[in-house]
């Protein structure tokens, strides 16, 4: 849970370092202005990037321990692997932020690194949800979902949704895109997440464990079409002319970063708590033959 | 995944990180160092100076003056400059801070790079001047006059991309351009309203329009030109202009938003 608060803290940093443009006040990585351990003078754009190193950090650090203590103490052999996952995405995502200073910021390799920043969060919040003591010792209520398409896909289309929404959205923000696919893809999202947060609500509302994760999207994607409408209104159509990124521009930008994480972390929980308690149900055909035999 | 798969998917990392750190080391080199490439340089053509032309003009700017927009230089105490962009600046109709320069109309000849070079300095946590002119491979010079770390970063299209920090007192950072390059952005990522422009041309028939708006390019053989006037946010706008040997003629040329 601290790595999960502490990622989302990281998250807003790193949105911070993008909305004031600060991106490469520090020119050099893994150094900082030649230095390991120096702190700079913590002016300017530099205060947001070194910082965002230094939170940055101290997440690598509570991972290789998280890592660590999850290789040794867990049982679950896939919760190790889920343990070792998150130093790899971590190693990985460190390495892209070099990259992208060392590269002048390249469109692509930018929004690998705004992509897999959510993702290493979904894991922590992941890990969270997994050593959790209701996860751990509480049988799970199960029900068959009979609809078609089931619950369970819906989620997983809404993951695809949310993460190609991710995906365009950052590369709208390193420069690589226009605003308007990202805009587009929103109405997408919109209907997809509203689709699969009623269905699980109206149909499974009784499953406390769907039910909250469920109005969560449903609160996160609402709040979030307001930021990116505030975002869109301070950024691209107030701020054109702007000489500097202005306090209305930082703000609604970085609330946005920071619920879109909320947002794909909150989907990826009902998902998972959706093939938990509401898997869907197999129609398994037998021919009639075998039938006859079987009985 | 199989050991061996692991130890390439390590390796193709590695080899990742040394090639973005090759690449920086390449880039730093081209910068630093005189591009004189494969081809001898030609020999300049001679001007006969009892023939010089010249033009000159001022710069207008239709309408009212934009109302200037304000800087917050706050988030560096050691900033303490003018708080007004200097993107449109007019002084009574008349427009600064627009590049002008002879775009066509001198066939083959060839120019020496000046010995001279060329200087930007960052005072009052800006850029001295705003818009610079310079032609290709000449010396670039850059200075640090504030109490506070800078950072210089162009961002061309046509030339090879740089990032140097550059802390108070330090040396002047000396760099070129090797390639022609129009209004080629530069910032400073540490203060985000730091911008300027460097131009780079193959000629040495270029000016800025000062305060006034007025600028002048002088030393032409004759010939008919097309001159071009380029503004960072009005973009481009060009006239042909016929000089006689020893003529000055004047071309005057309106911008508006």
């Amino acid at each position: 849970m601290l790595t999960a608060s502490i990622t989302l803290f990281l998250i807003v940093a790193g949105a911070l370092v993008t909305s004031n443009d600060a991106g490469l006040s520090v020119p050099d990585w893994p150094t900082t202005f030649g230095s390991i351990y120096k702190m700079p003078h913590m002016v300017g754009g530099v205060r947001y990037e070194h910082g965002h190193r230094m939170v940055a950090e101290f997440v690598g650090l509570l991972t290789i321990v998280l890592a660590v203590w999850t290789w040794r103490r867990e049982r679950r052999r896939w919760m190790r692997i889920l343990g070792v996952a998150a130093l790899g995405t971590v190693i990985t995502q460190g390495i892209l932020g070099g990259l992208t200073v060392i590269f002048f910021l390249p469109a692509p390799i930018s929004s690998a690194h705004a992509a897999v920043a959510q993702t290493f969060f979904c894991i922590a919040v992941c890990i969270a949800m997994f050593t959790g003591k209701s996860f751990v010792e509480e049988a799970p209520p199960v029900e068959f979902d009979q609809r078609k398409p089931s619950l369970f896909t819906l989620t997983l289309l809404s993951i695809f949704v949310l993460y190609v929404q991710l995906i365009l959205g950052a590369m709208f923000r390193h420069k690589g895109m226009s605003w308007w696919p990202h805009v587009v893809n929103a109405v997408v999202v919109a209907f997809i997440l509203s689709w699969t947060a009623l269905r699980a609500v109206t149909r499974f509302g009784h499953i406390a464990e769907v039910r909250k994760p469920a109005l969560g999207v449903i609160g996160l994607m609402i709040g979030q079409l307001f930021l990116g409408f505030m975002a869109f209104l301070t950024r691209v159509a107030w701020g054109k002319e702007a000489a500097q990124p202005e306090l209305p521009m930082v703000a609604s930008t970085v609330a946005h970063v920071a619920v879109g994480s909320l947002l794909l972390a909150t989907t990826v929980v009902l998902a998972i708590q959706v093939w938990r308690h509401v898997p869907a149900a197999v129609e398994e055909r037998v021919r009639t033959g075998e039938r006859s035999l079987a009985t | 995944m199989q050991r061996s798969k692991w130890v390439l998917l390590f390796l193709a990392i590695l080899g990742l990180v040394l090639l973005a750190a090759c690449n920086k080391k390449e880039s730093t080199e081209e910068a630093t160092t005189p591009a004189t490439g494969s081809k001898p340089a030609m020999a300049a053509t001679p001007i006969d100076p009892a023939t010089a032309a010249s033009i000159s003009g001022t710069v207008k700017f239709d309408g009212a003056a934009p109302k200037a927009i304000k800087i917050d230089m706050s988030q560096d105490p050691a900033c303490k400059g003018a708080n007004e962009a200097e993107a449109v600046v007019v002084n009574g109709g008349n427009l600064q801070n627009v590049f002008v320069y002879v775009k066509d109309g001198l066939g083959d000849r060839a120019f020496d790079t000046p010995a001279t070079a060329a200087t930007i300095d960052q005072s009052g946590c800006r850029y001295h001047p705003h818009v610079l002119g310079l032609q290709v491979n000449q010396n670039l010079e850059i200075k640090n006059s504030d109490p506070t770390t800078h950072n210089i970063h162009p961002t061309p299209a046509n030339n090879r991309e740089w990032n140097e920090s550059q802390p108070p007192q330090a040396a002047a950072i000396s760099k070129n351009f090797a390639r022609e390059e129009i209004m080629l952005p530069v910032k400073c990522n540490q203060h985000p309203w730091m911008k300027m422009y460097v131009n780079v041309v193959k000629n040495p028939f270029y000016a800025v329009t000062d305060k006034d708006g007025k600028y002048e390019l002088k030393g032409l053989p004759p010939g008919t030109y097309t001159i071009a006037f380029v503004h960072e946010k009005m973009g481009e706008q060009t006239q042909s202009v016929t000089v006689a040997a020893k003529d000055a003629k004047t071309a005057d040329i309106s911008f508006k938003q």
